[in-house]
């Protein structure tokens, strides 16, 4: 089995990609950082992947991406986990640097996961997995910024799935609620944080049974339904 | 809730921050963050000596990659956040075990250096130090130094066994050793008296490499259950398990001295029923207590204290003995006996060396416990001996300087900008 992380360098996608190296996957991996992701490879060639292939890549260049899907060549799985979390408070207004996060969240990860439904469509196998957000699902004071790239994905995703469905390519939506990761090290901790191993062990979960959205942990799900029925006359005035 | 406890949770404490190193090459800025630092692992010490009232902690558990495993020679370099239970699930299916595991496997590698810890092989194998080849300490000024018994053989010699005080450990080098079976032949035998222990144990370190004995120390005459075992030769081989976690908030159905004895005797019952000779998974063998994952929940809000203590060799079982005569004012609600062999550690702070461990769990809310620890203390240092600083939550700094005279020495080492609670509370007063 080959596997395509998109994002190496994240906490989630490390812990899932640990997963496939302990099954002895060869596993392609492209991140910005080039000593984090030799520190990665490293960890999962001594954890038994078959093979571990690096490439150095800006995803915010999305001229770029093209030769990302063709260093990684014919793949079983890809796993796209990028993405930036701006401080709300931050941006709020700023335009630019709203512009900027949209574009690295929802601009080029279509950009990249679209790239690769082709490819995964030409060979007619494989599945897509996304990292999306319970954020995405509805637009909330909080980080909606952040909601609003990943509502994008969640709909591409959903659209995408429809149309790769009959050539045998699967497309999983991965949704996490809070993880403890760099991304959410400025927010304060509380127990409903999930570790990144457990968020891992369900993202790698969720592809082997070729799920088609996955609330990480799962009853996020429940949560997510209630946030999506509250009225948005009583939404406003919640400090969510 | 205290996102940072000890495991032992009697002791209520509040870093000011809390950093967590992921990458071990692109530390972050130190500066920033409030002066003490402690490095932190999974928190499993007992008492103060993983906590850092006030200061920051670095939180070394998501730097856990591996670095390099040689499946041939067993030596496995990683980072210093790898748990035990997480190179389990590496070394073992290639056919290779941790030279010496403590009693969970829930720790992480640096912990285990900075604790020196050791196991049911301590007879065979010594302390976990003797089996690290080398090892990574970044220190606060941003220097990181290699370790080993050949380079920088000082700090080596400090950091094993030095409670995380003399830098934070980045990247461990392990030798492993060879299992052909992930089972254990273990075999458990009743015992009626100390003198029992002490000829089953003296015999048993001969033929088996791991030994400890489960002593009902509430009761007389006193009774016990010796435990040995060795790596099973070939055979089928269980995965690694895990741990399910009670549904509990702390709260305490076990502190009555009525629902020790209970337990004591259902657990002698329920052992003694198993006398005799086994094959077991390596982990209800080593990690018996890990299948609960949060057992240390059980002892209540005010939580629990474990005093673990070594008599020397060649002073006879008699301060065991005293030992125990007065452990019966508070009971302890689980204690355990092993000897300990003659290899020594390279560390200069480490607690083990020979003679005979006592390890006794006390429920913290008990307002006789402090005096008759303190009584224990003076017998344990009169002949020589030490209490583990990785479960202690109330040792004086005059009995601790007793424990461990040689501190002074192993002072030049520690970090100028690192400390503990435990530290601040056995030595400041000491000047």
């Amino acid at each position: 089995m080959k596997v395509a992380i998109i994002g190496a360098t994240s906490a989630i996608a490390e812990a899932a990609a640990r997963r496939f190296a302990a099954e002895g996957a060869t596993i392609f991996l492209a991140a910005r950082d080039q000593a984090k992701l030799r520190v990665v490879a490293d960890d999962l060639r001594a954890r038994g992947a078959a093979d571990v292939i690096t490439h150095t890549a800006d995803f915010a260049e999305v001229a770029k991406h093209d030769a990302i899907v063709r260093a990684a060549g014919k793949v079983d799985v890809v796993l796209i986990a990028y993405g930036t979390l701006p401080d709300p408070k931050a941006i709020e207004t700023d335009p630019a640097a709203q512009i900027a996060a949209f574009e690295l969240n929802a601009t080029s990860v279509i950009s990249m996961a679209s790239r690769f439904a082709n490819a995964l469509e030409e060979q007619r196998s494989g599945t897509l997995a996304v990292i999306g957000s319970v954020a995405g699902d509805r637009g909330r004071r909080s980080n909606y910024v952040y909601g609003a790239a990943k509502a994008a994905v969640h709909a591409w995703c959903d659209g995408a799935r429809g149309r790769l469905r009959r050539k045998g390519v699967a497309v999983a939506l991965i949704k996490p609620g809070w993880v403890s990761t760099p991304m959410t090290a400025h927010m304060r901790r509380n127990p409903l944080f999930a570790t990144a191993d457990s968020a891992g062990a369900a993202v790698h979960d969720a592809i082997a049974r070729k799920r088609r959205v996955a609330y990480v942990p799962s009853w996020w799900s429940l949560v997510s339904l209630v946030v999506r029925v509250v009225p948005s006359a009583i939404l406003d005035r919640l400090p969510l | 809730m205290e996102r940072y406890p000890s495991w032992g949770r009697s002791i209520r404490s509040n870093p000011a921050a809390v950093v967590e190193l992921r990458w071990r090459d692109a530390f972050p800025r130190l500066d920033e963050f409030p002066a003490p630092f402690l490095p932190r692992g999974c928190g499993r010490s007992y008492g103060d000596s993983c906590l850092n009232n006030g200061g920051t902690l670095l939180d070394a558990t998501p730097m856990s990659h591996l670095i390099r495993f040689d499946r041939d020679r067993g030596v496995v370099e990683c980072e210093a956040g790898v748990t035990i239970s997480e190179l389990l699930k590496v070394i073992v299916p290639a056919g290779w075990f941790i030279a010496v595991s403590p009693g969970t496997k829930f720790v992480t590698l640096g912990g285990s250096i900075a604790n020196d810890v050791h196991g049911k092989n301590h007879h065979r194998a010594g302390t976990f130090g003797r089996h690290v080849l080398s090892f990574t300490l970044h220190r606060s000024d941003g220097t990181s130094l290699r370790c080993s018994a050949a380079e920088n053989g000082e700090l080596f010699a400090a950091t094993i066994g030095g409670l995380g005080l003399t830098g934070v450990i980045t990247t461990v080098e392990l030798q492993l050793k060879r299992i052909t079976s992930t089972d254990i032949a273990s075999d458990q035998i009743v015992f009626a008296s100390l003198d029992e222990w002490d000829e089953l144990s003296r015999a048993s370190d001969q033929t088996f490499e791991y030994t400890v004995a489960w002593f009902d120390s509430n009761r007389s005459p006193t009774r016990g259950i010796f435990f040995r075992g060795n790596h099973a030769e070939g055979g089928r081989s269980a995965g690694v398990s895990g741990a399910v976690r009670l549904p509990l908030r702390p709260f305490s159905i076990f502190l009555g001295s009525a629902a020790m004895r209970a337990f004591n005797e259902a657990y002698f019952r329920a052992n003694a029923w198993r006398e005799g000779v086994r094959r077991v998974g390596f982990d209800p063998f080593f990690y018996p207590l890990d299948a609960i994952a949060n057992w240390n929940a059980l002892y209540g809000r005010s939580g629990l204290v474990q005093y673990q203590c070594v008599i020397p060799a060649g002073v006879g079982l008699a301060p065991v003995r005293e030992l125990l005569a007065r452990v019966t004012r508070v009971p302890s609600f689980l204690t355990v006996l092993k000897r300990f062999g003659s290899l020594t550690s390279p560390g200069m702070m480490s607690f083990p060396k020979e003679g005979v461990t006592l390890a006794l769990d006390f429920p913290a809310a008990n307002r006789d416990l402090l005096p008759m620890l303190d009584d224990l203390d003076a017998i344990v240092a009169d002949c020589g001996g030490a209490v583990y600083p990785a479960k202690d939550a109330r040792m004086s700094p005059k009995s601790f300087a007793r424990f461990f005279p040689q501190w002074r020495e192993f002072r030049r080492y520690i970090d100028p900008r690192f400390s503990s609670s435990f530290w601040q509370r056995v030595t400041y007063s000491l000047g």
